[in-house]
């Protein structure tokens, strides 16, 4: 990416002429070789310790290691810093290595890949990376785009192709791209290599939806725009083939382009702790120049007079430079403050953390046989702080599965539940009174189907309707197997249960549907489809019957269709609403159904201005909106159905727990406001309980504005009431500007629960930043879908959810798994667990390395200033790592306050986390003020005792050596007891590690004062005997007992003390469960979880695009193509994926439970499953994965108009298998 | 992860249900409850205080005698010679007397005692050759460069033992006399051996190897350390094994103190005849010094201290003391803690929220 860098500067414009080489060679474009990988074997050394000396901490200790190597400085020896720094060096070195060495595969498979290329008038094959900017390279079906590509001709008619941009953007639906008119008809390899235009264009750059260019050939001009293009990453569907003039290749495609780095997540406690660290080294600069100070007078007072003993070093001339040297000296000795052993243990530390979220079981999804995975291991303790989440809600709170739930026929309800404490009901088994019927269809009122066998008209004039009223597409591969295609999975369900009570759309061309009713094969001619719209929100059809009567049938919101029923239905549509009413409050998707008979006569009427007002030029949308106003009125109701929004399983559960912990939900969805509220209130984030649901939906800044300020008076006023916000994507853009933004959070921020519905990506986003900006608070986002990623990205947390959307979210996030209601174990359990566990880790460890290096700054007041230390260089160097290091890791790895099940049960312990209790400033340096107490103990009671007393023979203890092994001897003992009181939870490794850390000092300590090391090297273990003489004394046990008395007897008392007035509720928790372990009373969690919401509200929840109505109606329609299912792989992919999975179940009895993402067969299967396999691999290698195929940017999920005209087009000529001579008809 | 060995289908990737895994480990969850912090408090208050009064007790059966010999009497004599350089060669030999009210009983210790010297600064401390004094002929030949500025003299010639530890080495001489109540002078005699470690005397300390030579041959080739007298092997005239790098008051001296306040072991009273045997006898002393050591340079004081020791060591009383106040201290607490936990105690089971 550097090569970019300079090129940019360099590159104003970009000059390419086609099958030019030379000529184009001369402006030296970027190759397409792509290279992502950092090192090779032999840069990997220089390169790699280049890379991690610019870590501060590195340096630093390089730092300290050169001035142990300047002798009049070194207080300490070299291998005191050189051991650590050494294994810290070498194990990131490996990381990286490993890491560098995927990066090298993947890159050289990429490059290998093989394309076709115009060479001199032939195709010839060539690697990836041999292809040049101005060579023409053909493209078939289902390849990869191998740089950013002018598109020339294709084998479509009008130079048309499609492609798929899921690596470049995330969108799995498709996209066409046209050639210029005038390449569009060379066609043929002979013709393209005659070609010699040449495109004059903007350097490269990142915009994947722009491109501005020129194309000169044959002295005119041609305006290129992004519709021409092909960019690297996309793959070339449905289109046998096309040809491509290579514009950008390698490093400058918008692919790489926009493979940025992602962000460096960084925990709070990580920013407090390097806050922390500098505030240490401005303690040890402080303690340095104290100690030189004293220094310096010291040396001019009597170390000047004991010159004749001692005199100074050669360079030392006086008593200031000496000062000066004494700084450094004590900056190398009190460096153990910080030590390097820091940042590696609690990498360690989070490693395990991660570990543990990896083989959770209780977070692992048997269905889709995906374990939880933390994807990175350095926001562990993060997740035991989250303020906000943020939902994304399709695929994530809900499971995206419609399920045709209950229904109202002519004032009589059906679907109701019988009694729910009573035997499971059975489901209704369709199959012998309907051989069509869909097997996954659950229905369990049979009353029902009885209606539907006895030939209740009404009953058969409603599925009759649910049978003929969409646009939804049927595909048969083989006799009775039906699959459909529906737009929205609303529709599609609507349409199974109408198969399955006998119903069945069977298939459809423009002018017919074919239907089965009740077993016997009907045609309906089509008339009219009057297509759904957001305002309209209904739809209706216009069938002929055999018999030749013509109805018009129409489902829509309740709210729209009820008023324009004839006044004689008024009795029934109390009834209905009364059924619509209860639906609604169950959180169910209603819609009103009705028919309206129509004459001869009238039809033609309408028609005629039908026909004129879709054939206006101005204002068409109006005039036919207004025509379809006209002949949709005096409808007879027929009933209502109820759809639900399957929500995933403990959807409501989770949100009620996490809100009991604090934690505040927000929705941000790209659905409408009805189907966000509905959800809402099924999901129980908005309860009756609600004093206020607020709605802005203004379009203005000023409506918006106004909308707030009232809210936010409101909300002031009483703060015991609940509220909810509900906000709309329009209004939200006004709200997050500059002058409202701090209004908008504040009342946001009180109410209970924030929805935001038809929000873009890039505004959820833009929430999540603002949350970030004002709050202060760490936020967690939650998504599944592409249109989450830049959500992920920007929040503190990103949690993606492996579900039906593909992997773009998974990729993006920190941690994923497969189903909403894990968040709950993450967050309480391991969050809160690695909270605990990294805040008691860091208090421990500042403590024991104060109580450790303190001691030599007391001691600096007895040797002169001299930067002596008070133990042997080897103690100093064991210390970290091997005395005190495990006892420690083990309790940040497995220390537990509370077991699991309890941190679930009482929400509230979550509280400490999110208000930061358990590690701040306050907390630092009561840890701080204890290791300097400790260090005072440490060092003046074995001065006291030491100074005065003599071994049982006479001989002086107060030699230097035995001080030093006295200490430390004492110093290990507190700190191992101090971990024993720190220690919550003891497990056998504890134990181990404890017990085994101080084994393994005094073996050590014995071995290295041993006589044989002392032979070997004396003048390095020049403690020989000294702790076999030392630890004999009892004078010394006595000192090290009294030591150690005096240092933990305070701590135990305040301890004991804080738990007695002042405990925690973990504390109380832990009490509860030690004191009754055997009749656990679960308090503190609500009795029931919410109580169900009564409002009424109305949801045509049909997806947010017009259906396929047009292009059914007009027969643009093409030929039918497996592969065409791809279109529908856009939000509704769930359904889609679902009924291919039947399919393939019940052809080759493959075992059903099987990870869902592996059955998407069509090409980009293998993109996939090479994801899916890479999620085994460690964490690292994905970081490099989602920069080569994620882009950086914002996803703009929806369909702008022109894109989606061609869709639909796409889609219709997929499904219709009609001629192209059709096609070409529609584009003349 | 998951080895995929015999599980299969949907379960395939299912982590292990291993107690480790899900961090279900039987564990052992301490709480610092009232039942067992209060009681531990007064146990220790308890044990502290015996030992306390245990030590207490035995201290107060040691005796221990602090002569300052710097300017004392006579001294100042030497003192005054000492200050200035030139009359290093010079000897002067004062004598301090001091009595002793009761008798010293059981073995007594003979100490030299220096104030204000700083054995432990870092680079005096490393200014010696440890691979030298253990007898390795390179480094006697050759010796450490930590050993500058005293690793060799103005010739070239290595210095044996080098270094500033070596150099500055406590070289006053005492004689004890008692003075029985007739007046008659008795030589206390002094042991001046085993008082150094066992280790510092067999391991550390070694004189270079060679056989069928002298002591003197051995040293050839090395010269003294500038501000000593004899060279190293001659250091004990009287014993020929006490000679080079093995000399106990050599040993004694390289083994450096914590503190610039130190005493270190010079003798032990020889209890062979009388009348010694039971001890010191009370009366009157006094001591004969060879007044070498110079201490006027850093206002240092020179001391020699008697003493009589117990199973612990010498007269101290910090730790007895110590431990009583610590006791007193822990008891205190306790009280507190006591009363805390019963009047405003909410022992866990009312924080119920």
């Amino acid at each position: 990416m550097t090569h970019f860098v300079s090129h940019v500067s360099a590159e104003e414009e970009r000059r390419v002429r086609a099958n030019d080489r030379e000529y184009n060679e001369k402006f030296q474009y970027a190759s397409n070789c792509i290279m992502t990988s950092k090192y090779n074997i032999i840069t990997f050394l220089p390169v790699n310790l280049f890379e991690q000396f610019q870590e501060v901490a590195n340096t630093y200790f390089l730092f300290l290691l050169i001035l142990q190597l300047i002798p009049q400085i070194s207080s300490l020896s070299w291998f005191t810093t050189i051991v650590p720094l050494a294994l810290v060096l070498s194990i990131t070195a490996v990381k990286d290595a490993t890491d560098d060495y995927f990066r090298h595969k993947s890159d050289n498979q990429v490059n290998n890949r093989q394309s076709q290329v115009l060479i001199r008038g032939s195709l010839q094959n060539e690697k990836w990376m041999n292809v040049r900017v101005g060579d023409i390279i053909k493209l078939e079906n289902n390849q990869f785009v191998a740089a950013d590509l002018l598109l020339l001709s294709s084998s479509e008619p009008h130079g048309l192709c499609y492609i798929e941009t899921a690596e470049l953007d995330g969108e799995t639906n498709m996209k066409v791209r046209q050639s210029v008119s005038v390449t569009s008809e060379l066609g043929d390899p002979n013709n393209l290599a005659s070609f010699d235009g040449e495109v004059v264009c903007e350097p490269p750059n990142n915009k994947l939806d722009r491109f501005c260019g020129t194309l000169y050939w044959r002295d005119k001009k041609y305006t290129l725009t992004n519709q021409n293009m092909l960019l690297r990453g996309c793959v070339l569907r449905n289109t046998e083939a096309c040809y491509g003039l290579v514009i950008f290749a390698g490093p400058d495609t918008k692919l790489m382009q926009n493979s940025g780095r992602t962000k460096f997540k960084r925990t709070s406690i990580d920013r407090l702790m390097n806050t922390l660290v500098l505030w240490i080294f401005g303690f040890l600069v402080c303690m340095g120049v104290i100690l030189a100070v004293g220094n310096a007078v010291w040396e001019r007072e009597v170390g000047s007079l004991f010159q004749s003993y001692l005199p100074w070093d050669p360079p030392v001339d006086n008593f200031l430079f000496s000062a000066f040297l004494s700084f450094w000296s004590y900056v190398i000795i009190l460096n153990t403050v910080v030590p390097i052993s820091l940042y590696v243990s609690v990498e360690v530390i989070r490693l395990g953390h991660s570990y543990f979220i990896n083989w959770d079981q209780q977070m692992f999804c048997s269905q889709c046989n995906t374990a939880a995975e933390a994807r990175t291991t350095t926001l562990n303790e993060e997740l035991g702080q989250v303020e906000y989440i943020f939902s994304d809600k399709t695929g994530t709170l809900t499971q995206n599965i419609m399920s045709f739930n209950k229904c109202s026929i002519n004032g009589q309800t059906y679907g109701e539940v019988t009694d729910p404490l009573g035997p499971q009901p059975k489901r209704l088994d369709f199959t012998p009174f309907n051989p069509l019927a869909d097997p996954d269809f659950c229905f369990y009122d049979d009353t029902l189907l009885e209606s539907v066998k006895v030939g209740d008209l009404h009953t058969h004039e409603f599925f009759r309707l649910l049978s003929l009223c969409h646009t939804v597409m049927s595909e048969e591969k083989s006799e009775g197997e039906l699959v459909y295609k529906a737009q929205s999975p609303d529709e599609g369900a609507l349409v199974t249960a109408a198969r399955n009570f006998g119903f069945v759309f069977r298939s459809r061309t423009p002018g017919t549907i074919t239907t089965i009713e009740m077993g016997r094969p009907v045609t309906y001619t089509l008339l009219a489809i009057l297509d759904f719209n957001n305002i309209r929100k209904r739809m209706s059809v216009i069938v002929r019957n055999p018999e030749g009567k013509i109805r018009l049938y129409c489902k829509g919101a309740d709210t729209v269709l009820l008023e324009r029923l004839h006044p004689c239905n008024h009795e029934l549509m109390n009834i209905t609403s009364d059924h619509l009413n209860e639906y609604a409050a169950d959180g169910l998707r209603t819609l009103a159904l009705a028919y309206r008979d129509l004459s001869e006569d009238e039809w033609e009427a309408w028609s005629a201005s039908h026909r004129c007002a879709d054939k206006a030029t101005d204002c068409r949308e109006d005039r036919l909106a207004a025509a379809y106003e006209q002949i949709e009125q005096d409808m007879m109701l027929l009933g209502a159905t109820a759809i639900e929004d399957k929500l995933q399983e403990g959807v409501p559960e989770t949100i009620a727990v996490l809100s009991l912990a604090n934690i505040k939900i927000w929705v941000l969805t790209g659905d409408k406001q009805e189907t966000a509220v509905n959800i809402g209130y099924s999901c129980k984030m908005l309860t009756d309980d609600m004093t206020e649901v607020f709605i802005i939906s203004g379009h203005t800044v000023q409506s918006v504005r106004q909308e707030l300020r009232s809210e936010h008076v409101s909300v002031l006023d009483d703060v015991w009431i609940e509220f909810a916000l509900i906000i709309n994507g329009h209004s939200l853009a006004h709200a997050l500007e500059a002058d409202m933004e701090t209004e908008f959070v504040s009342t946001a921020c009180a109410c209970k629960a924030v929805i935001c519905c038809r929000v873009t990506p890039l505004q959820k986003a833009q929430v999540v930043e603002l949350i970030k900006k004002h709050k202060k608070a760490v936020t967690l986002a939650i998504g599944d879908g592409a249109n989450d990623v830049s959500m992920i990205k920007s929040a503190h947390i990103g949690v993606g959810i492996s579900g039906q959307e593909g992997i773009q979210a998974v990729l993006a996030s920190d941690y994923s798994f497969s189903q909403f209601r894990f968040l709950q174990r993450l967050l309480l359990v391991h969050g809160r667990w690695s909270y605990l566990r990294m805040c008691r880790f860091l208090c421990y460890f500042f403590y024991k390395n104060f109580a450790f290096t303190m001691v030599h700054f007391w001691f600096g007041f007895f040797c002169g200033f001299s930067a002596q230390t008070v133990y042997d260089q080897y103690f100093i160097t064991l210390y970290n790592i091997v005395y005190t290091s495990l006892p420690v890791l083990a309790m940040g790895i497995f220390d537990q306050d509370v077991p699991d099940q309890r941190s679930l049960e009482y929400p509230k312990l979550y509280e400490p986390g999110q208000l930061n209790l358990l590690f701040n400033k306050k907390e630092f340096f009561i840890c701080i003020a204890q290791g300097i107490y400790t260090s005072v103990v440490l060092f003046f009671v074995p001065y006291a005792v030491l100074s005065d007393a003599t071994q049982s023979n006479g001989v002086p203890l107060a030699d230097y050596q035995t001080f030093a092994v006295t200490t430390a001897t004492a110093l290990v003992i507190v700190v191992s007891v101090q971990i024993t009181l720190d220690t919550g939870f003891w497990t056998v490794i504890n134990h181990v590690f404890v017990w085994g850390s101080l084994g393994s000092y005094f073996t050590i300590m014995f071995a290295l004062h041993s006589q044989t090391l002392f032979r070997i090297f004396p003048n390095q273990f020049h403690f020989v005997g000294s702790a076999q003489s030392t630890l004999l004394q009892p004078v010394v046990w006595l000192t090290i007992a009294l030591a150690t008395a005096i240092c933990i007897v305070p701590v135990l008392a305040f301890r004991f003390l804080k738990l007695d007035l002042k405990p925690q509720l973990s504390d109380t928790v832990r009490y509860t469960q030690l004191v009754r372990q055997k009749k656990r009373k679960p308090v503190g969690r609500s009795g029931r979880l919410g109580a169900r919401g009564g409002s009424r509200r109305s949801g045509y929840a049909f997806a947010h695009q017009e259906g396929f109505g047009e292009l059914i109606t007009s027969g643009k329609n093409m030929r039918l193509s497996s592969l065409a299912l791809a279109t529908f792989a856009s939000r509704h992919s769930s359904s889609w994926i679902d009924t291919l999975r039947r399919k393939k179940h019940t052809h080759a009895h493959t075992p059903p439970k099987h990870c869902k993402t592996c059955k998407i067969c069509f090409p980009f299967l293998s993109l996939i499953c090479c994801l899916t396999y890479f999620t085994s691999t460690p964490h690292f290698l994905f970081l490099h994965h989602i920069d080569v195929f994620y882009y950086n940017g914002l996803v703009e999920l929806h369909l702008n108009a022109r894109s989606q005209c061609f869709f639909l087009l796409f889609a219709s000529q997929a499904f219709f298998g009609l001629p192209k001579a059709q096609i070409m008809l529609m584009y003349l | 992860m998951g080895k995929e060995k015999a599980k299969s289908g949907s379960l395939a990737r299912r982590p292990d249900n291993s107690a480790f895994k899900q961090q279900r480990l039987p564990a052992w969850s301490p709480m610092l409850t009232a039942n067992t912090v209060l009681p531990f408090f007064y146990f220790m208050s308890l044990i502290c205080m015996l030992l306390g009064v245990w030590l207490l007790l035995t201290v107060q059966s040691t005796q221990e005698i602090k002569v300052d010999y710097t300017h004392a009497g006579e001294c100042n004599v030497c003192f005054e010679i000492r200050k200035n350089m030139s009359n290093a060669g010079e000897s002067c030999i004062c004598t301090v007397e001091f009595s002793i009210e009761k008798p010293f009983k059981g073995d007594v210790f003979f100490y030299y005692g220096l104030q204000n010297f700083h054995q432990n600064l870092r680079r005096y401390m490393d200014s010696r050759d440890d691979a030298q004094m253990v007898g390795w002929k390179e480094n006697l030949k050759n010796p450490s460069i930590y050993c500058e500025p005293f690793k060799k003299d103005q010739n070239g010639l290595p210095i044996a033992p080098c270094g500033a530890v070596a150099n500055s080495i406590f070289n006053d001489s005492f004689t004890l006399t008692y003075i029985d109540s007739s007046g008659t002078e008795h030589k206390v005699p002094l042991l001046r051996r085993g008082i150094t470690w066992y280790t510092d005397k067999n391991v550390k300390f070694r004189n270079p190897k060679v056989d069928n030579l002298t002591l003197a041959q051995v040293f050839e080739g090395t010269t003294k350390p500038l501000y000593w007298q004899k060279p190293v092997y001659e250091l004990d005239p009287h014993q020929a094994t006490n000679n080079g790098f093995i000399n106990d008051d050599l040993i004694v001296w390289m083994r450096e103190a914590a503190f610039p306040n130190f005493k270190k072991l010079y003798g032990i009273l020889y209890r062979a005849n009388k009348p010694f045997t039971k001890g010191l006898p009370a009366g009157n002393y006094k001591i004969e010094i060879s007044y070498n050591f110079p201490v006027q340079y850093f206002r240092g004081r020179k001391q020699v201290v008697l003493t009589t020791l117990t199973w612990f060591g010498g007269q101290n009383h910090f730790l007895p003391i110590a431990y009583l106040v610590t006791s007193s201290l822990i008891l205190l607490i306790a009280v507190v803690l006591t009363v805390v936990w019963l009047k405003f105690g909410k022992n866990g089971k009312n924080m119920e929220e």
